[in-house]
């Protein structure tokens, strides 16, 4: 089932050359402000080929991640990857976005449910889920392939864009999430990205698990920039455990006093555990790529990077 | 069966605050089997409220105008006294006598969904009334009903062992449920099936049925 669509992205031409490719992600925040994100995407651009920016995560109501997506493709010269929810727009809202996104020339749209209103900072929020994510794919499809909308209604000029999905490796049981893939990758996806891992069997098992479906996937990988924030993703993302030595080593980390030698002790940790992890990815699976989440945390790309890729 | 709750007492009180001739209307039939608007409620309640109660009255089924018309023939002269009615039923029996009775309605219940029954006390949402029922490919298990996000292609990634990420990770997950239900019945190609957008037009046009 691979993807028959053009590769309009160059993410999506480097995957299908063969390269193992490296995409990192910026995340716009409640902020009217822009200058952290490009500073940010300054920063990883010599390491990667793409960039996600995230669209309200855990249902937190932050920037509207077109105008980064777009901004930084502009002033930085880095392909982004716009993420779409639809928790928060119905059919008409999505299509709206992606015509302004075209119009933008976004290539690639990584295609969301979204983390339900009630995790985020305005609970009392309706949920949308007019579309659930493969009808999303679906949609995009007749979009980019047909030039029509959902109901048929002709589009004047052209999207030109990849589809990514997400997908989670962690999910227990695994078989249900596998399936649903296989559903989506026949809807049209050009690329899948993952949830973060830190385990690398599992990874190994749900790449096999996907092999049939013949679609390239980058393995997600967070390096953890404090305690702070591996204490946040263990206790609050959905599906995700941080496993306990390297939740101890940070910990460790922690106590540090001096600022400047905590840094380098958490880049230590972060470097012994993923550096293998990823060569290891590199190595062993048929992984098309790692998707580094290391939002704020670009220092970690050149030490990280330069052994592994 | 629609299930209800009651609202607390203090919320009936504000609402009852402005009225002081209150006739109060029991359902005899769902809102009695959840012991939230049958006989005793109905007495529970004109106790609680007092003096202002001017009479009560069961309807066997407050949501079907012939039943209000039989049920409260007894009742149509003191009736006319009330300033408010207050009616222990779901919202469908509020306002089917809210056109009845002409008079000003007050709801003493919410309505929470069409449920199934455990056991009196412990209902749980089954139906959402969509209008397109599609429980044959889904394993006899609602996703509109009981996926948190309605998906018709899950499971979504915020399940965690089969847990929702909705609800501190207690409640099921619809999908891992309905996977779980078809692959015992070797029916996984309904699983893998894609389910294309609803056609929500349908459900808004969807405001009466008629036999034609």
């Amino acid at each position: 089932m691979i993807s028959k669509r053009p590769a309009y992205s160059n993410l999506v031409k480097e995957i299908r050359s063969g390269k193992f490719v490296l995409t990192g992600e910026l995340e716009p925040e409640k902020t009217t402000g822009l200058d952290e994100i490009l500073a940010s995407a300054r920063a990883m651009k010599p390491y990667v080929v793409a960039a996600n920016v995230t669209d309200n995560p855990l249902s937190m109501a932050f920037m509207n991640s077109l105008v980064p997506s777009y901004v930084v493709q502009k002033e930085v010269g880095l392909e982004t990857v716009y993420q779409m929810t639809i928790r928060d727009r119905n059919r008409i809202a999505l299509v709206s976005d992606i015509l302004a996104a075209a119009y933008l020339g976004i290539k690639n749209i990584l295609a969301l449910s979204g983390d339900h209103t009630v995790l985020g900072d305005n609970k009392g929020a309706l949920s949308v889920y007019d579309l659930d994510s493969a009808q999303y794919v679906y949609m995009l499809s007749k979009m980019i392939d047909e030039g029509v909308d959902l109901a048929g209604n002709a589009i004047h000029g052209k999207v030109e864009m990849n589809v990514g999905i997400a997908a989670n490796p962690n999910a227990n049981p695994l078989e249900p999430e596998v399936l649903k893939i296989g559903r989506k990758v026949g809807l049209g996806t050009d690329f899948i990205q993952t949830q973060t891992m830190f385990d690398i069997d599992l990874v190994k098992e749900f790449l096999v698990e996907t092999e049939r479906f013949k679609c390239p996937t980058l393995v997600g990988v967070f390096p953890l920039k404090s305690f702070g924030i591996a204490d946040f993703f263990d206790k609050y993302i959905p599906g995700v455990r941080v496993p306990v030595e390297l939740l101890d080593a940070m910990k460790r980390c922690k106590d540090e006093p001096d600022k400047e030698k905590r840094k380098q002790l958490y880049d230590e940790v972060n470097i012994d555990f993923f550096e293998p992890f990823i060569k290891e990815i590199r190595k062993t699976t048929k992984a098309a790529g790692v998707h580094v989440m290391a939002v704020l945390y670009e220092r970690i790309f050149e030490p990280l990077l330069k052994t592994t890729t | 069966m629609i299930i209800t709750k009651k609202k607390p007492f203090e919320k009936v009180l504000e609402m009852t605050q402005p009225y002081d001739k209150v006739f109060i209307i029991g359902c005899g039939t769902c809102s009695t089997s959840c012991q939230t608007g049958g006989e005793n409620e109905v007495a529970e309640m004109a106790d609680k409220l007092g003096d202002k109660v001017i009479g009560t009255a069961m309807v066997e089924e407050p949501c079907d105008r012939r039943i209000n018309r039989r049920d409260l023939k007894q009742s149509k002269e003191i009736l006319k006294e009330a300033d408010a009615v207050l009616v222990l039923s779901c919202g469908s029996g509020v306002q089917t006598l809210a056109d009845y009775t002409g008079k000003v309605v007050l709801p003493g219940l919410d309505t929470c969904f069409i449920g199934e029954t455990e056991r009196i006390g412990k209902f749980y949402d089954r139906c959402r009334a969509c209008g397109e029922c599609i429980l044959d490919e889904t394993g006899g298990i609602c996703p509109i009903t009981r996926c948190a996000k309605a998906l018709l292609n899950g499971p979504c990634g915020g399940q965690v062992e089969g847990k929702c990420e909705v609800g501190e990770y207690e409640n099921d997950c619809a999908w891992v449920l309905i996977w779980k239900r078809l692959k015992e019945q070797d029916r996984l190609d309904m699983f893998m099936k894609f389910r294309p957008p609803r056609d929500y037009s349908k459900k808004v046009m969807l405001t009466e049925v008629i036999f034609k």
